[in-house]
């Protein structure tokens, strides 16, 4: 469903951050983007999300090529996919509802539905007794379980989530791949950028990169739900 | 269609929601559009007013015949005849010359004046009250008036209604010139206040935008916001204005009655009040509107 063809992006004024990486994700499947910090992960997972667009090479997105999108038409593909930020980008203006219930107000729903779809995404997390608590008094871990809620919320076919135990404790970390795991095993393609390999399922596939080239790419677990 | 409903009634509880939070800067936001629109508003009504009381003077306008003083008798029934006939003369009245100089004589004012005077020195004449007429048709008539045999003078004093007419056409176009740049800073005010909220709220939109929020959608709620400012606004323009004529018309009923009259200003319609709170919506409307789309062409 997500297909990269000698994909390459630059930024102006900076040293080339993607150059003809090119591979194939299919639905359901577990994936790991990793390599050492600057390699291109972030852009990567842009490129993805449609939130950049590629310098050169084609990024086809259920048949859709992301370069001849016209721009209005980007948010309705944004919204096909769960964003984990590694800096969780919560509004910390708001509670923890009010965090979570955004993604379905900007798809037109509220009222007893939305806060219904609110609570499912915070008991999944484990954050629905924070309901009504300020996203600032959570722990570093919470915020990124609040995130997650957020991401998952609308119920997207994908979840990409950019770095999402970089700060985090090894407890910490570990209950949010789980998270990441159970999302996976009910249908959900996660792709997941990391530079910590302890992470890494065995099963899954995983992408190495290294100063913007795709230096290996194993695993797959197409066969597991296609 | 349902979701569109849902998307502005969020948009619009989100916004009043604010709003409530901030009472004090909302309401000083209706006070100063207010104030700023109740001034041309003020001048309107009152040139307005005049331009009435304009129209009621001209319609009154006598015109005085003149006749010369050698006239016969003859003459003086054949003009009263052709008066009688003039389809734009709805009355005559004639005064012949040894009436008027009784009427001088008995004045108390000016019988002083006829004492000195030895030999009536007055001509016969004929005063007239033509149909309502505008200001160009009464001279056109004087003009008709004064070629007719025996006539030494026909006199209908315009000029004064003509230049009135004018300071109050020089008036309304000042008042546009005023609404024109109040107008203007209106939209200036209004994108302002609406780029300090955006500012304000630059996460929000940063991070919907990044989970597939349209431009509609970040737009709505400030585009609520700038409307109903101006609704607020408008509504305080329209108070202020009653209010404000409400107290001249104390002072201008002394004066009229000091005149004889019963003239006072008429209270802004509510034809005036809706085009008044129509206007502040548009333009704030637009100045939320300008605000906005520069923004959001910043975050991309």
């Amino acid at each position: 469903m997500i297909r990269f063809d000698q994909v390459s992006k630059r930024y102006p004024g900076s040293n080339q951050a993607l150059q003809d990486v090119s591979f194939n994700i299919e639905q359901g499947e577990m994936v790991y983007v990793t390599g050492h910090s600057g390699a291109g992960k972030s852009t990567l997972l842009k490129l993805i999300a449609a939130l950049e667009r590629p310098t050169s090479g084609t990024v086809l997105i259920n048949q859709q090529n992301i370069s001849h999108l016209r721009s209005a038409a980007v948010p309705f593909l944004r919204r096909k996919f769960g964003l984990v930020f590694q800096d969780h980008k919560l509004l910390y203006d708001r509670n923890c509802f009010d965090n979570v219930v955004l993604p379905l107000h900007i798809n037109g729903i509220s009222g007893n539905e939305a806060a219904r779809r609110v609570r499912a995404a915070l008991d999944k997390v484990g954050l629905l007794d924070k309901e009504k608590a300020m996203p600032i008094t959570l722990s570093g871990g919470e915020q990124q379980r609040l995130a997650i809620a957020r991401a998952v919320v609308s119920r997207p076919a994908v979840l990409i989530a950019d770095e999402p135990t970089g700060n985090l404790d090894e407890t910490y970390a570990r209950e949010i791949m789980q998270l990441f795991n159970a999302f996976q095993q009910v249908g959900v393609t996660v792709i997941i950028a990391t530079h910590d390999v302890r992470d890494i399922k065995p099963q899954a596939k995983v992408l190495t990169l290294s100063h913007g080239r795709l230096t290996s790419q194993t695993g797959s677990t197409v066969g597991a739900t296609a | 269609m349902r979701v569109w409903l849902n998307q502005h009634a969020q948009a619009f509880s989100q916004v009043t929601r604010r709003m409530r939070s901030h009472k004090l800067a909302t309401f000083l936001m209706f006070m100063l559009m207010g104030v700023t629109l109740c001034l041309p508003g003020t001048l309107y009504v009152i040139v307005d007013n005049l331009n009435r009381l304009a129209g009621d003077i001209q319609s009154d306008s006598q015109i005085s015949l003149f006749l010369k003083l050698d006239i016969d008798s003859g003459t003086i029934h054949d003009i009263g005849e052709k008066l009688r006939a003039h389809p734009r003369i709805q009355e005559h009245r004639f005064v012949s010359r040894d009436e008027a100089w009784e009427n001088l004589q008995q004045n108390a004012d000016t019988a002083a004046i006829a004492g000195n005077l030895e030999r009536n020195p007055l001509p016969d004449a004929f005063f007239l009250i033509p149909v309502p007429l505008t200001p160009e048709e009464i001279e056109q008539l004087q003009k008709e008036l004064q070629q007719w045999d025996g006539v030494e003078l026909a006199q209908v004093d315009t000029d004064w209604i003509k230049r009135l007419n004018a300071i109050l056409q020089l008036g309304q176009k000042g008042i546009m010139v005023l609404v024109a740049l109040l107008g203007f800073a209106l939209v200036v005010i209004i994108g302002n206040t609406i780029r300090l909220q955006i500012l304000t709220q630059r996460e929000e939109i940063e991070v919907s935008k990044l989970i597939g929020a349209t431009d509609s959608f970040i737009r709505r709620p400030f585009l609520y916001a700038g409307t109903i400012y101006g609704l607020g606004g408008g509504l305080v323009a329209w108070l202020l204005l009653v209010g404000i004529i409400s107290l001249f018309n104390l002072t201008v009923a002394e004066l009229a009655e000091l005149y004889a009259s019963g003239f006072r200003l008429d209270l802004p319609s509510i034809q005036t009040g809706l085009t008044i709170i129509a206007s502040t919506v548009f333009l704030s409307w637009l100045g939320s509107y300008i605000a906005v789309n520069r923004s959001l062409a910043q975050f991309d």
